[in-house]
């Protein structure tokens, strides 16, 4: 049986879920959010490429690339403002994170 | 069954179960390592699919820059872990709930779905026929696409002094060298001439 788009979507479609399972299973661990968002765009990306692939349209590819920039710099902004919300709080738990409601 | 099924088939689990242990495991430091094995065995797809070099950028990026961000954090961070973890299976249910309805939608989604007509006509950039993938791309990145590339490089340069603004903090209570009062100490102020007489010594 040949290895058909369909495969590759089914694929990024239980990585997508997966993720989205992560960010309802770990409401309070800040870091493993982090990872689960970091799946979800994994899983667009294999979807991009995957149509650019079978469409023979190299732009899948490129836009790919804009969204991995981008999951990297949110990954490294995410970060910087957990670490920087430790140092303040001494805790990461999500439900904590609420003293700006004002 | 043909090598490149098996591999796709080795792929895609290894990226499930390591994107599924990712988020069940109890030990963020594990946790890590599954999202690198999902990381390493989604590069494996691109390159079934033909596109090298994001899947290079991937490694690169994605292992060796993000996971390792992740992995210094989770060691840097003195979190009790197990007391988040405690309440995982509180939240299981409804986890799994909204799981369960989100796969139906994508099934629904893509059970019956077909090219349109005008697909293949409505290409935006062909692929070139003989071309390795690396040039192709090369070729439409810094030709068609160089506004998005620096913008791309913009976002990278921004997200870098943000995270150095955050995460910067001076200590009040450390010395610093200041290299222009070195400079600019001359000897009349630092040093002054005193006369003692013999067998009093300096009050």
């Amino acid at each position: 049986m040949a290895i058909g788009l369909e495969h590759y979507l089914t694929v990024a479609a239980a990585l997508f879920v997966i993720g989205i399972f992560g960010i309802f299973l770990n409401r309070k661990n800040v870091i493993i959010l982090l990872m689960s968002i970091e799946l979800m765009l994994l899983s667009v990306n294999i979807n991009l490429v995957a149509f650019s692939s079978f469409l023979g349209d190299l732009v899948g590819q490129v836009f790919t690339l804009f969204v991995l920039t981008v999951a990297a710099a949110e990954a490294a902004i995410g970060l910087a403002i957990l670490v920087c919300f430790f140092r303040n709080s001494g805790t990461i738990a999500v439900e904590d994170i609420n003293v700006m409601k004002g | 069954m043909t090598i490149v099924a098996l591999s796709f088939y080795l792929f895609a689990i290894s990226a499930l179960v390591g994107g599924l242990f990712t988020v069940i495991s109890r030990n963020p430091v594990h946790s890590v390592l599954w999202l690198i094995l999902a990381f390493i065995s989604s590069a494996g797809l691109f390159v079934l699919l033909g596109a090298e070099f994001v899947a290079m950028l991937l490694i690169i990026v994605y292992v060796g820059a993000v996971a390792v961000l992740f992995l210094f954090v989770v060691m840097m961070l003195d979190v009790d872990f197990a007391e988040l973890k405690a309440e995982m299976a509180r939240y299981l249910p409804l986890a799994l709930l909204i799981a369960v309805i989100l796969l139906m939608q994508f099934t629904l989604a893509y059970g019956n779905w077909t090219w349109a007509d005008k697909a293949i006509d409505s290409r935006a950039a062909v692929m070139p026929e003989g071309m390795e993938n690396t040039k192709a791309l090369g070729m439409l990145i810094y030709d068609r696409y160089f506004l998005l590339f620096q913008l791309a490089g913009m976002i990278l340069l921004v997200a870098m002094i943000g995270a150095i603004v955050l995460t910067l903090r001076h200590r009040r209570d450390v010395k610093r060298q200041d290299v222009l009062a070195q400079m600019y100490r001359n000897p009349a102020d630092s040093v002054e001439l005193v006369d003692v007489e013999t067998g009093q010594g300096l009050k």
